[in-house]
């Protein structure tokens, strides 16, 4: 790994310059009555080293104090954010910012993120579901000081429909009546899109069918308003490209205001003076910086510049657990890491081969040897209490029955079945894993496993052309909601990338969004659940942790399934002393 | 001289329409797109998107849209930092990649240059062995261990430092101490090399047997010839320490242009890519002209040629 610094330029070879000594041990090059003896030069070396290092001595205050006694949170933040403006961006790390930013309809509770009042004050359900009514808050504003109206909502998401305009996370406002044919461009009026602004305050939405978790869909940036006139100012606004979201530029309705960008450097926000609910916002400012590296991230935390990291390495976590087992957080998280199968490849066309995998995976081994970060063991797909879901369908593991099912399949202990090329994305964690099945199957099975290892849009590629036999996957979801989990695996949906499809399963998850009944919706899942774990076009291996650092200044940061933290909750509190 | 700066100046077009136009169609064989990613994106959100930016078209036009936009000094927008323009990511990335690169080779000249000579003077003694150990050490520590060394020593144990950042003067001591390591190590070496040559020559001898003072005769008459290797070195040198290095820069969290031109690859950024190894073969091209004019002024058995 040296290449980072070599020269760049190919056509010099270190031998060019480097003659070997063309002197005889001891000779020297006499030089006399010599002012600048090497004892000097050597000298002055060591000085000017100790005059070089001394610019920095002795301690200083760290960041984090400094932070604490302004109230400015310091957070690692994962990636550079691609953009910041909600209706293009696609990350975590954006939505991060964005919700310092920006404020939806609804916003979130700290505790366990259930919608709370955000922009509406309150909000109507129609019997049968399908009509919300909001009424806005009067004194909701822009950071330029215009007052946030239905208008602005109903502005906002004509844009994010808007066909030109290309976003990727306009299929979040589906559910909406008509939005999808509107996005396609199957209509052209807009007014017949269920999206109606009553007057100034009274905003209406009109869903295809009752969705009992729309008003967590509200809490995703893709339903976060957006001051067109600002946008407009800067540009096309329904076309890509537009640089509204520039410091200075930045118009938002959130508790901060975007006050610095430097790219892969910091993002500065600070306290909006306009915000509606800004009595409560405790923080003056927040610092996302953009560290990619987790040991850097780790480093930066333990020299005390980082109030919270985005993650904790790996190798690290057994360091915390021993030295500052206070700091290291490891928080639920909504996310299931398993391993998709090619049902269109034989020999994993046979489901009774694919189980017998899925049987002889030691989970509880790889979460507490290899990952060692409190991940729960997956033997259903929908990471439990999703919602109040909880797959009741569970993948036993039973070496015996996997034995038997291969030898059913026609491979008794694995004899005659080709080697499976198993595919993963070059990572640490991937890669350990992947052995760690490898060795399972082939202990208990005698299957043979190719490992595959690839960089990651050689990887993503491969998966969506099928051109894998068993390939890592993860998946995080958008909402709360088993629906995020359970309606990627329809026929031909664009997550699947498994070649699986079942009639069936696809009519029970159009019968889910259907269903008005709570409860009646929750059962429909279960069984196209027990579907999917009974055909495993899929292997579900662990349920995913946040893990990451947190110091004990930090207040009103509360785990979340989402890792989502409302910033106006939070504050720095130092230890007494 | 003119001439020769004149004709050196033509060499380089040809060789930068080469390189644009290699890169421009081998970024587009590597599989997958700036638009994949792990969640699919639903095929005619993925068309509009590549419409706007001009990727449905044919390969070829692609091309030529991409050649005249370059003409006019335009890199284009780029793919995954959709707010920013090349242009603005480079200009705003480069000059901390030049800063830092500056310090780095202030430092490598300083500390390379002085245990170079100091070695040459007296060869096979302690105070040859010692820097030439040292500079030995400097080559084959790599900087990903370098950095994280001393950030733990300096940062974390002494307090001294940030472990990273680039806010104030402080930030820039240890990224410019790891990125300097290898090129004051390797500079040592060639300052060495080139010192004993010239320090040998008849013209040496014939100083100091006329009775000019040490000091005089290194730095007057030895050095200039002694340096020759040295500057042969630097040209590439400089414009791979000053374009930045995206390990340190990763390590340090230095907010460079080395770590768009890895990631670029990394994102499948067609633009950034592009964009990225042109400005770095444009610096190249410079640098190495510079330094075959130094050379020439340094060497005057060059200038016939």
């Amino acid at each position: 790994m040296r290449s980072d610094k070599r020269p760049l330029i190919l056509a010099f070879s270190p031998s060019d310059g480097e003659k070997e000594s063309p002197l005889p041990r001891g000779k020297r090059v006499r030089v006399r009555g010599s002012r600048f003896s090497s004892e000097s030069l050597i000298l002055m070396i060591g000085l000017s080293l100790l005059a070089f290092l001394a610019v920095g001595c002795g301690r200083r205050e760290t960041r984090v104090e400094y932070g604490d006694r302004h109230q400015i949170l310091l957070k690692g933040n994962g990636g550079e954010p691609q953009e910041l403006d909600p209706d293009i961006v696609t990350g975590v790390p954006e939505y991060h910012i964005l919700m310092s930013l920006l404020e939806g309809l609804v916003s979130e509770d700290p505790h366990d993120l259930h919608p709370v009042p955000g922009v509406a004050e309150s909000w109507d359900v129609s019997p049968d579901g399908k009509v919300y009514t909001f009424h806005l808050r009067r004194n909701a504003k822009w950071s330029n000081g215009d007052p946030v109206t239905a208008h602005d909502f109903l502005e906002s998401y004509k844009r994010i429909l808007t066909p030109s305009l290309g976003s990727e996370y306009s299929y979040m406002h589906f559910v909406v009546k008509n939005a999808r044919a509107y996005n396609e461009g199957k209509i052209i009026d807009f007014n017949q899109v269920g999206y109606k602004a009553l007057d100034d305050h009274t905003f209406q939405v009109t869903l295809e069918n009752p969705t009992p978790y729309f008003l967590s869909l509200l809490l995703h940036h893709s339903w976060f308003p957006v001051h067109l006139p600002t946008i407009r100012k800067y540009g096309d606004p329904y076309q890509r490209g537009n640089k509204w979201t520039r410091p200075g530029r930045f118009v938002g309705n959130g508790p901060f205001v975007l006050t610095k960008w430097r790219v892969n450097d910091v993002i500065v926000v600070n306290k909006s003076p306009t915000y509606w609910d800004r009595d409560r916002v405790r923080l003056n400012e927040i610092r996302f910086y953009p560290i990619e590296s987790a040991d850097t991230e780790e480093r930066a935390f333990r020299a005390g510049q980082l109030h919270i990291t985005d993650t904790m390495a790996l190798s690290k976590i057994d360091f915390y657990k021993t030295h500052y087992p206070d700091l290291l957080k490891i928080d639920p998280y909504l996310g299931t890491y398993f391993y998709r199968i090619n049902v269109t490849k034989p020999p994993l066309t046979d489901k009774r081969i694919r189980r017998a995998l899925a049987l002889t995976i030691d989970r509880e081994s790889i979460v507490k040897d290899v990952l060692r970060g409190g991940q729960l063991p997956a033997l259903c797909f929908t990471p439990p209490g999703t919602a109040g879901y909880t797959c009741r369908t569970r993948l036993p593991e039973d070496v015996n029955e996997a034995k038997r099912l291969l030898a059913e399949a026609g491979y008794p202990d694995g004899k005659g079945l080709p080697p499976i090329e198993l595919l993963y994305n070059t990572s640490e964690a991937h890669r350990i894993i992947a052995e760690a099945i490898q060795q399972m199957w082939k202990k208990n099975l005698g299957v043979e496993v190719r490992l595959v290892n690839e960089e990651w849009k050689v990887y993503l590629d491969a998966q969506r052309t099928l051109n894998y036999q068993v390939c890592r996957a993860a998946w995080i979801g958008d909402y709360v909601d088993p629906n995020s989990f359970l309606d990627m695996w329809v026929s031909g949906g664009g997550n699947n990338e498994t070649g699986w499809s079942n009639p069936e399963y696809d009519r029970l998850i159009a019968r889910a969004a259907r269903t008005a009944d709570p409860a009646q919706r929750l059962e429909v899942f279960q069984q196209a659940e027990a579907i999917l774990l009974d055909e495993l076009p899929i292997i579900p291996i662990y349920f995913y942790t946040h893990v990451y650092a947190r110091r004990p200044e930090v207040k009103g940061w509360y785990p979340t399934i989402l890792d989502n933290h409302p910033y106006k909750y939070v504050y720095l509190e130092p230890p007494a002393s | 001289m003119l001439r020769f700066i004149a004709k050196r100046f033509l060499e380089t077009i040809p060789v930068l329409f080469v390189i644009a136009t290699l890169t421009f169609f081998m970024v587009r064989l590597a599989p997958g797109g700036p638009f994949t990613a792990e969640k699919t994106i639903p095929p005619e959100i993925q068309k509009r998107i590549e419409a706007f930016y001009g990727l449905n078209k044919p390969l070829f036009q692609q091309y030529l849209d991409y050649m005249g936009n370059l003409l006019k000094g335009d890199l284009g927008p780029s793919f995954k930092y959709a707010t920013w323009s090349v242009n603005e990511l480079i200009w705003s990335a480069f000059p901390v990649s030049l800063e830092l690169g500056c310090y780095g080779l202030a430092l490598a000249l300083l500390f390379g240059l002085t245990a170079g000579i100091i070695a040459a003077l007296r060869p096979n003694t302690l105070s040859d062995h010692l820097p030439m150990s040292l500079a030995m050490i400097g080559i084959c520590v790599p900087t990903f261990v370098l950095g994280p060394l001393l950030i733990l020593v300096f940062g974390l144990a002494l307090g001294w430092f940030n472990a990273s950042g680039w806010d104030s003067a402080r930030d820039r001591v240890l990224p410019a101490i790891t990125l300097g390591a290898y090129y004051a190590a390797y500079i040592a070496r060639l300052g060495r090399g080139g010192m004993l040559e010239i320090l040998n020559q008849d013209f040496i001898r014939t100083a100091q047997a006329k009775g000019a003072r040490s000091g005089r005769i290194i730095f007057k008459h030895a050095l200039r010839g002694g340096l020759l290797p040295v500057v042969s070195f630097l040209g590439p040198a400089t414009a791979g320490i000053i374009t930045g290095s995206f390990v340190v820069e990763t390590i340090f969290q230095v907010p460079g242009l080395g770590r768009f031109f890895v990631t670029a690859a990394f994102n499948r950024d067609y633009t950034m890519v592009l964009g990225t190894v042109l400005f770095y073969a444009v610096l190249i091209i410079v640098l190495n002209l510079v330094v075959d004019i130094v050379q020439v002024w340094l060497n005057p058995r060059l200038r016939f040629d």
